[in-house]
């Protein structure tokens, strides 16, 4: 059905916070509150936004790795929220994940080669001969060596470490990736190789991507479209460069004023956007922007604001959109 | 845009630039080499090295039998016939502590197996599965931890039936709650590692993931506690036994040796001074390495 290989329908992901020796529930961190989305096949989508927003917590729940609290989540028309644990397992070949940190998404007691053959394993593809093949066939992929099947995690250099969880990813031939921060913990020109790597990769294996960053520069390199979040909700969501062009939600304009330009003469008119995020456990009634929004007006106090198609494929959710009109023609 | 693809150096394989230096080995070899700096657990070692070449070959080393004595040299205090003297059956105490010593390592080596065995178990279905499993394993670990150790093994031996081998699983069952616990506080902190994440996304069972991933990496811990352990046991066995509820005679299990010659501590206090000092070089031995290997595991205490 239609070219969306994921489609993700009012995803909600609460954590309860529990109190007392019964565990009574006493609240919730709303991580993830009510986000739609879908990915076309073959492209990649770029999530970003800042430290606990929730993006990490929505590809976490995509690949069912937490449970979602309500939702729905279609890959390829089939509701994953829904499938027991064993057809979860299976379906689990199509849908890889590629970590954060490096240094953490690797058991220290297993070899690579091991490591990067146990999907396979798993799932029983190949024959030992076979298995053992394709590992090092993985490892050229990726840019390593065969050699390196029988050494551990820990001689290995951050940047090996994380083509090794690629190539670990890309064993099974899965249909999406969710890419969870993969650049983040290493230096910059390892990020540059493994973002072209991972780029290289796409259009050979025509895979799609989620990619989760808090990167503006990285997402804008390898993204089609981007959607922006804040405190568990999508604020934005369009091509990437309509949207670093002319963003259209206030908080998306703030965040990429702070886009750093490498040339010191130009000068920037930086948003600066006063107080902290609030908290997730206790968000802002109605758009829950409203509290740091410069031009929020008194619907936005009380009414949650909808995802809505703004411009052609450029989605925003924000009450006061013509704010950013009728202020430019003032100027004029 | 172009400026990222300008910076990247292709992707052609990159030989490891120290390849001749990461042969710093994994976490054992490591481990090893701490422990070897380390002089008061290398003089546990030595001791329970000396414990176990006891073991093997108690009966090439002892000078005399060690179950028959000769009446007629009862009480002897020590001397070149008999080192450490002879006890009120006239049975050479060096020759049954030697022979003791391969008992002892039994008593260790079976009763913390059991601990190990059920601990283990307990302690990661606990761990890993947490809820109301955790909750009802840990109240009954609980509930055993609340008995002072000596008098729960009594009771479990009372039930038994005095003899070496249920002293053995007396003191085992005793053991399991320790075991219990300090598996649960590592698998729990395991489990939340990223590698375990990481292993369910590429579709591991729970068997797998425990098996492969979370097991191996609780080793440190439990053979830290595995090791301290056999002392402890060898201790507690020897307590009941010295209560003759242990080994019987006329076995020269060393508590069973202090029970007997206790009565002539004044006649003979060689026979009840030497297998204490066995039984307390032991817990010893064990303790210090025990300790050593904690320290030497502490990735915290690398220089």
């Amino acid at each position: 059905m239609s070219g969306f290989i994921l489609e993700v329908k009012n995803l909600i992901k609460y954590f309860p916070i529990t109190k007392g020796i019964i565990s009574k529930p006493v609240g919730a961190v709303k991580a993830v509150d009510d986000i739609s989305f879908s990915i076309n096949k073959g492209e990649t989508l770029g999530l970003v936004g800042e430290s606990g927003c929730g993006k990490s917590t929505t590809g976490r729940c995509i690949l069912r790795l937490l449970e979602p609290t309500s939702g729905q989540i279609l890959f390829n028309g089939q509701d994953i929220a829904k499938l027991d644990s064993l057809k979860m397992r299976l379906l689990r070949k199509d849908i890889q994940i590629i970590f954060q940190d490096p240094y953490a998404s690797l058991n220290p007691r297993l070899t690579v080669g091991d490591m990067i053959a146990e999907p396979l394993r798993n799932f029983g593809i190949g024959t030992r001969k076979t298995q053992e093949k394709r590992v090092q066939e993985l490892l050229e992929i990726v840019g390593l060596s065969p050699y390196h099947t029988s050494r551990y995690p820990h001689e290995f250099s951050g940047g090996q470490r994380q083509r090794i969880g690629i190539a670990r990813a890309l064993s099974v031939n899965p249909k999406l990736i969710v890419c969870d921060e993969p650049v983040s913990a290493l230096d910059v020109s390892i990020q540059a190789q493994v973002i072209n790597l991972l780029k290289d990769l796409q259009k050979e294996f025509s895979l799609t991507l989620l990619f989760i960053a808090h990167d503006l520069s990285v997402v804008k390199h390898i993204s089609n479209r981007v959607a922006v979040m804040y405190l568990g909700r999508i604020v934005e969501l369009a091509d990437y460069k309509n949207l670093y062009r002319e963003p259209m939600h206030p908080y998306s304009q703030a965040l990429f004023s702070a886009i750093p330009i490498p040339n010191p003469r130009l000068k920037k008119n930086r948003i600066l956007l006063e107080g902290d995020v609030p908290s997730p456990i206790n968000p802002p009634s109605g758009c829950n922007f409203h509290t740091r929004c410069p031009q929020a007006i008194e619907i936005c106090r009380h009414q949650k604001p909808v995802l809505k198609e703004h411009k052609t494929k450029h989605l925003v959710s924000c009450h006061n959109l013509n704010f950013q009109q009728r202020r430019c023609t003032g100027t004029d | 845009m172009k400026t990222i693809k300008d910076i990247n150096t292709t992707i052609t394989p990159q030989p490891l630039v120290d390849d001749k230096f990461t042969k710093s080995g994994g976490l054992w070899q490591d481990t090893f080499k701490r422990l070897k700096k380390n002089n008061i657990a290398v003089f546990g070692a030595i001791i329970i090295g000396i414990l176990f070449f006891c073991a093997i070959f108690a009966p090439f080393l002892a000078p005399h039998d060690p179950e028959n004595g000769i009446l007629k040299d009862r009480q002897q205090p020590p001397s070149e016939k008999y080192l450490l003297g002879t006890d009120s059956q006239g049975r050479d105490v060096l020759s049954r502590i030697i022979h003791g010593a391969g008992i002892s390592v039994q008593i260790g080596v079976i009763s913390v197996g059991i601990a190990l065995l059920f601990g283990t178990t307990l302690g990661v279905l606990s761990g890993y599965y947490g809820r109301w499993i955790d909750v009802g394993i840990m109240r009954l670990v609980d509930i055993m931890l609340a008995f002072p150790t000596i008098l729960l093994a009594l009771a479990i031996v009372t039930i038994l039936g005095p003899s070496l081998k249920n002293a053995m699983i007396a003191v085992g069952i005793v053991n399991i709650p320790r075991f219990a616990r300090i598996v649960r506080a590592s698998v729990l902190s395991v489990k939340e590692t990223e590698y375990v994440e990481a292993s369910k996304a590429i579709g591991c069972t729970d068997v797998q993931i425990i098996f492969r991933h979370v097991l191996p990496n609780c080793l440190a811990p439990i053979i830290v506690q595995a090791t301290l352990t056999i002392g402890t046991a060898i201790l507690e066995a020897a307590g009941l036994s010295f209560l003759g509820l242990g080994a019987q005679p006329p076995m020269p299990e060393w508590g069973a040796m202090l029970a007997d010659s206790r009565g002539y501590l004044r006649q003979a206090p060689w026979s009840v001074m030497y297998p204490g000092l066995a039984i307390m070089l032991t817990v010893l031995g064990f303790n210090l390495l025990g300790d050593g290997l904690r320290d030497a595991l502490d990735p915290r205490l690398k220089e």
